[in-house]
C-alpha cells in the first residue's frame, strides 16, 4: 500500500510540473508582444547566452567532428570506401551531433546560470519586491532570457557545425590518411540544404527549452541555498531531457514529414 | 458581519493559510484605519511577514478575504493587484534589494517604471528619500557592498519613493543601532503624520512598538489576540501578551 501512495504521489507531483510549466507558457505567450519594450535586456542575454557559451561550443564541437572522423573511419574498414567518410561525417554533424550537442552543453551552462539567479532572488524576495512595484517578473526576467536563448542556440550550432566538420577533415587528413579534397568532395557529394535547416529548426526549440526550464525551476525555488542547489540541478536535468525527447518528436516531424523523402 | 467598516482602509477577515501540513494564519481578523499606525507584534515564525504579504496579495489565502477600500483583494487578477499595489509601499524583512542594480537605481526603480519623472528629477527625489534614512554617499554603491542596516535602510527609501498611501514595514528596525533605530522610527512617525500614510510596522522590539505605534496588536498561533494603545499594552492582564512585552521564557507560551 505504501508503494501505491508514494507511486500516486510522485505522479501527482510530475502532474503538477507539467501544469506549472504551463500556466508559465501562457504567460509568456500573453506576453510575447512586449519584448519590444525590452530588447535591452534581451541584447544582454544574448551577450551572456551566446557569446559566453564560444568557448565551451568550440572545445566540444571540434572534439566532436575529430572522434566522428576516427570512429567512422574505423567503422568503415571493408565495408565502405574513405571517400565517403565526408559524407557521413558530415550529415551526422548537421543531422545531429551537432544540434544536440550543443544543445546539451549549451543547456547545462545556460539552464544552470538562469534557475541559479532566478532562484536567488527568489529566495531573497527579489521577485516579490518586483511584484511589488507591479513590475511583471515574467516580462522583466523570463521574456528576454527566452528570446535570447531561442535566438542563440542556433547561432551557436551553425558555428558549431562548421567546427566539428573542420575538425573532422582534419583528423581524417593527419590520422586516416584521407586528403582535405577527398573529404570535400564527399562532403558535397550527398549534400542536401534540408539537412542543416532542418538541424537548426531543431535548435529553435532546445534554446527554448533551456530557457524554460531555467526561470521556471528558478520561479519553483523554495528556502535558501540549498533550494538555489535543488533547482539548479533540476533546470539542468528537465532540460537535458526535454531536449533528448524533442529532439527524436522533431527529427520525426521534420525529416519524415516536411522534408520527407520522397 | 459588516462588510466594510467605516474609516478602515484595510480589513482582514476569517484569513487562513497552510503551507503543507503547517498552519500559519487561522481565522486571522483585523481592520487597520486608514492614516493609523498600526505595530504588529507577535513571536518569531508566528506568520507576521506572511500576514504582510497577504495584505499586498503576494500571497493568496486559503480562504477569508482581505478589503482594501471596500474591494476584496483575493479575487483581483495580477492587473488590478498591480494597480492596488501602487498605493502601497513594502520594506522586507531582509531588504530584498535588486542585487544586480545601484541603490540608487534600486530606490529610483519605481519611479522610473511609474513616476514619469524626468532623469534628474528622480535623482532629486532618490537623494532626499536616501537623505531621509541617512544614507547620502552610497548612491552608487551596490547592494553587496553595504552593511545589513544600510541595506535596510536603502529598502526603506525604496519602500516610500512614491510616497504611498499605506506602508507596510517588515522589521525596520532589526538590525540596527539604537540611535539609528531611533531615527527610522522617528522617519515612520513623520512619514505618517505629515503624508497621512498608513503604517503597519511588524517588529519584535517592543520599544519601537511604544515609539510607532497608535495601536499595538499580537498575533499568536494565527489570530490576532490583542489589541489595545501603548498606553492599554502596558497596564494588560493579557497573561501571553505580558510574557511577550515583558520578555520572559516562563509563562502561558512554551517555547520547549
Ligand atoms: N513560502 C513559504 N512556504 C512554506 N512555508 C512558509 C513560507 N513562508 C512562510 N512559511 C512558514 O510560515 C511560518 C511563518 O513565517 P513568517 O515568515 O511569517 O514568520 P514571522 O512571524 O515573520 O517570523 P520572524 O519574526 O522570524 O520573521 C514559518 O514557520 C515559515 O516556515
Ligand atoms: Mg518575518
Amino acid at each position: 500500500m505504501k508503494i501505491f501512495a508514494m507511486l500516486g504521489r510522485y505522479f501527482l507531483g510530475f502532474i503538477g510540473e507539467i501544469g506549472g510549466i504551463f500556466i508559465l507558457l501562457w504567460r509568456v505567450i500573453r506576453l510575447a508582444p512586449r519584448i519590444f519594450r525590452n530588447i535591452g535586456k534581451t541584447l544582454i542575454q544574448m551577450e551572456k547566452i551566446g557569446i559566453g557559451s564560444i568557448p565551451l561550443v568550440l572545445v566540444t564541437s571540434v572534439f566532436v567532428g575529430a572522434v566522428a572522423s576516427v570512429q567512422s573511419a574505423y567503422q568503415f574498414q571493408g565495408y565502405v570506401p574513405l571517400r565517403f567518410l565526408g559524407a557521413f561525417v558530415g550529415k551526422s554533424v548537421t543531422l545531429e551531433v551537432g544540434p544536440v550537442l550543443t544543445a546539451l552543453v549549451v543547456g547545462g551552462r545556460v539552464s544552470a546560470a538562469i534557475a541559479a539567479e532566478v532562484g536567488t532572488m527568489k529566495v531573497t524576495e527579489q521577485i516579490d519586491a518586483m511584484e511589488m512595484i507591479a513590475i511583471d517578473p515574467v516580462e522583466y526576467l523570463v521574456l528576454p532570457r527566452l528570446a535570447a536563448a531561442t535566438v542563440m542556440l542556433p547561432v551557436l550550432t551553425v558555428f558549431a557545425d562548421f567546427l566539428a566538420i573542420i575538425g573532422g577533415m582534419i583528423v581524417a587528413k593527419l590520422v586516416v590518411g584521407v586528403s582535405f579534397n577527398t573529404f570535400e568532395s564527399g562532403l558535397t557529394m550527398f549534400f542536401r540544404y534540408q539537412d542543416v535547416v532542418g538541424g537548426l529548426l531543431k535548435t529553435f526549440v532546445f534554446g527554448f527549452i533551456i530557457a524554460l526550464m531555467g526561470c521556471y525551476n528558478g520561479f519553483r525555488t523554495r528556502g535558501g541555498a540549498e533550494g538555489v542547489g535543488i533547482s539548479t540541478m533540476k533546470a539542468v536535468v528537465s532540460s537535458c531531457l526535454l531536449i533528448l525527447v524533442a529532439n527524436y518528436l522533431l527529427a520525426f516531424l521534420i525529416f519524415n514529414v516536411i522534408f520527407a523523402p520522397d | 458581519m459588516n462588510e466594510s467598516c467605516e474609516g478602515s482602509i484595510i480589513s482582514i477577515r476569517d484569513l487562513y493559510k497552510r503551507f503543507d501540513r503547517q498552519e500559519v494564519l487561522t481565522g486571522t481578523d483585523l481592520d487597520i484605519d486608514s492614516g493609523e499606525s498600526l505595530v504588529i507584534l507577535g513571536r518569531s515564525g508566528c506568520g507576521k511577514s506572511v500576514l504582510l504579504k497577504h495584505i499586498t496579495g503576494l500571497i493568496r489565502p486559503d480562504h477569508g478575504s482581505i478589503l482594501f477600500e471596500g474591494e476584496d483583494i483575493t479575487k483581483f487578477n495580477r492587473q488590478k493587484l498591480f494597480d492596488m499595489r501602487m498605493h502601497f509601499g513594502m520594506l522586507f524583512q531582509g531588504a530584498a534589494l535588486f542585487d544586480s542594480m545601484t541603490v540608487g537605481e534600486n530606490v529610483g526603480l519605481p519611479l522610473v517604471k511609474h513616476g514619469h519623472k524626468s532623469e534628474e528629477e528622480t535623482r532629486e527625489i532618490v537623494l532626499e528619500k536616501l537623505r531621509l534614512v541617512g544614507l547620502t554617499d552610497v548612491y552608487d554603491s551596490y547592494p553587496a557592498a553595504l552593511s545589513g542596516g544600510m541595506k535596510k535602510r536603502v529598502g526603506l527609501a525604496r519602500a516610500v519613493v512614491m510616497e504611498p498611501q499605506v506602508v507596510l514595514y517588515d522589521e525596520p528596525t532589526t538590525g540596527l543601532d539604537p540611535i539609528m533605530a531611533d531615527v527610522i522610527n522617528t522617519m515612520i512617525r513623520d512619514l505618517q503624520n505629515e503624508l497621512d500614510i498608513t503604517s503597519v510596522v511588524v517588529t519584535h522590539d517592543i520599544n519601537s512598538a511604544y515609539r510607532v505605534g497608535d495601536r499595538i496588536t499580537m498575533l499568536h498561533e494565527g489570530k490576532i489576540i490583542y489589541s489595545g494603545t501603548p498606553e492599554e499594552i502596558r497596564e494588560t492582564d493579557n497573561e501571553i501578551v505580558r510574557q511577550f512585552i515583558e520578555g520572559r521564557a516562563e509563562g502561558p507560551v512554551r517555547v520547549v
